[in-house]
């Protein structure tokens, strides 16, 4: 929006956003660095509810009690396996029906399509999924975390989107140098599509990094929870001591402390990436959203 | 733009669309009867099969996962009309016909959780589907590319957040030590144990919510505005539209579509009300106010082991929710045009 009208009612405006915006920041960031600043705090300040935005008392001691428990290692390896294993599973069944979905000469497409997407708005719900995971003996098991969330149906049709704009002359070249479907598209289809990949490897990982509810629910066994799973245990007090590991001395304490602490350590990785891959998300929605 | 959703028109018309096989070289074809291609569908079948079967094959893995991880628990909900033994049958032993619907509709406290569910969903409906508008808006009126790209990248931010640091977030932060009752008590308040207390379960979920979301909401609208013709902005000026005649007349009519299909998902998922949020910030004593259907069907559920109560409320919320959606879609598409599909 080009425009040079700079009426007073405009600029009073100008002054008005400016405000409301540094107000956004303010309130997206304010919770955030709190928790940052606690996780360094001496608990002395934190309990005197004196720990704002700057550490009080700084220091590490929590954080080394955190590194030495076994148990919260233990689970963030499992976060890391889990999050590895699913998306690998994800990718090579979202990829593989996309592919296939993008082919418009197919006989079945449509039937294939809202196979697909009738999921979307209609699906078995919470207890049926509990009683098929556990009665099919998943409990338990990686395959838990990973076979029932295996294609978001999103992924997929931004996936769809993508190879159906890929031009057809490269694929149509390939077959008569005599590559069959799977060389199409292992040699010629993927190489194309380093760029959507990455967005769907990113999806894809941050959302297995960030569930919890699945492994909760279908994970018994301390020994395999993801490592948001022990913060949920943490955050709702409902293993205390026990759950948090005989190395955690004082627990009740340190408790907010030991709270900050995990979350830190928990968000660490994906703020790491995020000022880099921010910019895949979000062209990865618009590639999804503005079709049609 | 008439529907947002990537749900793709072309493919109803896809077979009609002269076609060449590019596993075929071009010399010789094996061109399907062009007089009558669908009189003999099992003919016809029978060729695709024939040129596409390595299409097919892959398409075979992600079926079964549909199958039985989608479909399955769909017919799965039959055990709201059965009996069902854990460890048994995972499709019930026996027809009890509607006697768990029945107990349902004559339990008070599903109607409790029923009243819950509406107060939260409409709370979120009306505080989370505007609010990124709002904000879309303001980001547009900034004029430095940088400052712009700088506040996007800071609302995106809690979208990447698992919900359980979220909770965990929100606790610490309206905790008797956290940064709130610090504020109350320079003020001279009393401190609050805001997680303890029924009456702000609803505040503090929603503007929770308001802060996980509102952000990334405004992506599709930023989006949506860059494709805005200049040129419309240019004729209401002459027209002596002032700012807000503009926002009113081109801006706001430019965004529509894009409005009108995230309402219509916002409504669908209405009943549905964050689940795993709930489920992490309620407590036996924020059950008044925070207790939704879909954490009591969980409670009764996986904790209590009803599974057939617990499955015929869940089937009774999914039916809800896809009522829902369809009629918003209807709705939609008769007065405004546009529509999902």
């Amino acid at each position: 929006m080009v425009t040079h009208q700079t009426t007073r009612g405009y600029r009073v405006f100008r002054v008005l956003n400016a405000v409301i915006l540094t107000g956004v920041v303010v309130a997206t960031l304010y919770p955030f660095l709190n928790i940052v600043a606690q996780s360094f705090s001496h608990e002395r300040y934190i309990l005197a509810g004196e720990v704002n935005l700057v550490p009080r008392g700084f220091n590490l001691t929590t954080y080394k009690i955190i590194a030495s428990d076994p148990m919260f290692w233990t689970n963030y390896r499992n976060t890391v396996v889990y999050t590895v294993v699913a998306t690998l599973v994800a990718m090579v069944l979202t990829t593989c029906y996309a592919y296939v979905l993008s082919k418009r000469h197919l006989k079945g497409r449509t039937f294939l399509i809202w196979v697909a997407v009738f999921t979307m708005f209609f699906n078995g719900g919470l207890i049926p999924n509990y009683v098929l995971v556990t009665s099919i003996g998943l409990k338990n098991t990686l395959w838990a975390i990973v076979l029932p969330n295996a294609i978001s149906v999103f992924n997929l049709l931004v996936m769809k989107a993508f190879f159906e704009n890929l031009p057809d002359e490269l694929e149509e070249a390939a077959a008569i140098d005599g590559l069959n479907t799977y060389g199409i598209l292992w040699r010629i289809v993927l190489p194309l599509s380093k760029a959507v990949i990455a967005t769907m490897v990113l999806f894809y990982a941050v959302s297995f990094w960030n569930s919890w509810f699945t492994a909760f629910l279908y994970m018994s066994d301390a020994e395999l929870f993801p490592v948001t799973v022990y913060l949920r245990n943490l955050i709702a007090g409902a293993t205390g001591a026990e759950g948090a590991g005989a190395a955690l001395g004082d627990v009740t304490q340190a408790a907010s402390n030991i709270k900050s602490v995990t979350i830190v350590l928990t968000v660490l990785p994906i703020l790491a990436v995020y000022p880099f891959v921010q910019r895949y998300f979000v062209s990865g929605v618009m590639l999804g959203a503005v079709k049609g | 733009m008439s529907g947002q959703l990537p749900i793709d028109r072309r493919s109803t018309y896809g077979e009609t669309e002269p076609w060449r096989d590019p596993l075929q070289p071009p010399g010789d074809v094996i061109e399907p009867e062009p007089t009558r291609p669908t009189s003999r569908p099992r003919g016809a079948w029978r060729r695709a099969l024939r040129r596409d079967w390595q299409l097919y094959s892959l398409a075979i893995l992600p079926l079964l996962f549909f199958l039985v991880f989608r479909y399955a628990p769909m017919i799965g909900n039959v055990i709201a009309f059965r009996k069902f033994e854990p460890g048994g049958n995972l499709f019930g032993e026996e027809w009890v016909g509607l006697r768990y619907v029945r107990m349902f509709l004559d339990d008070p406290k599903f109607w409790d959780v029923f009243t819950n569910t509406l107060i939260l969903g409409g709370l979120i409906l009306l505080f989370c589907f505007p609010l990124p508008i709002v904000l879309a808006l303001l980001f547009n009126e900034v004029r430095s590319r940088r400052m712009k790209r700088f506040l996007q990248s800071v609302s995106y931010l809690p979208h990447f957040l698992s919900i359980v640091v979220v909770a965990g977030i929100v606790m610490q932060f309206l905790s008797l030590d956290g940064p709130v009752n610090q504020i109350l008590r320079m003020a001279g308040g009393e401190p609050v144990a805001f997680m303890q207390r029924p009456d702000w379960f609803r505040t503090i979920y929603v503007s929770s919510e308001i802060w996980q979301t509102i952000g990334w909401g405004t992506i599709l609208y930023l989006a949506a505005l860059t494709t805005i013709d200049e040129q419309l902005y240019e004729a209401a000026r002459i027209d002596g539209a002032g700012r807000w005649r503009q926002i009113w007349h081109v801006t706001l009519p430019g965004i529509r579509p894009t409005a009108v299909t995230l309402l219509i998902l916002n409504i669908g998922t209405f009943m549905a009300v964050g689940f795993e949020k709930v489920l992490l910030l309620y407590n036996p004593l924020t059950y008044p106010t925070g207790d939704v259907i879909s954490t009591y069907l969980y409670r009764t559920g996986v904790e209590s082991s009803s599974m057939s109560y617990a499955a015929a409320i869940g089937l009774f919320e999914a039916l809800i929710g896809l009522t829902l959606i369809l009629s918003a879609n209807l709705i939609s598409k008769r007065t405004v045009g546009t529509s999902l599909w």
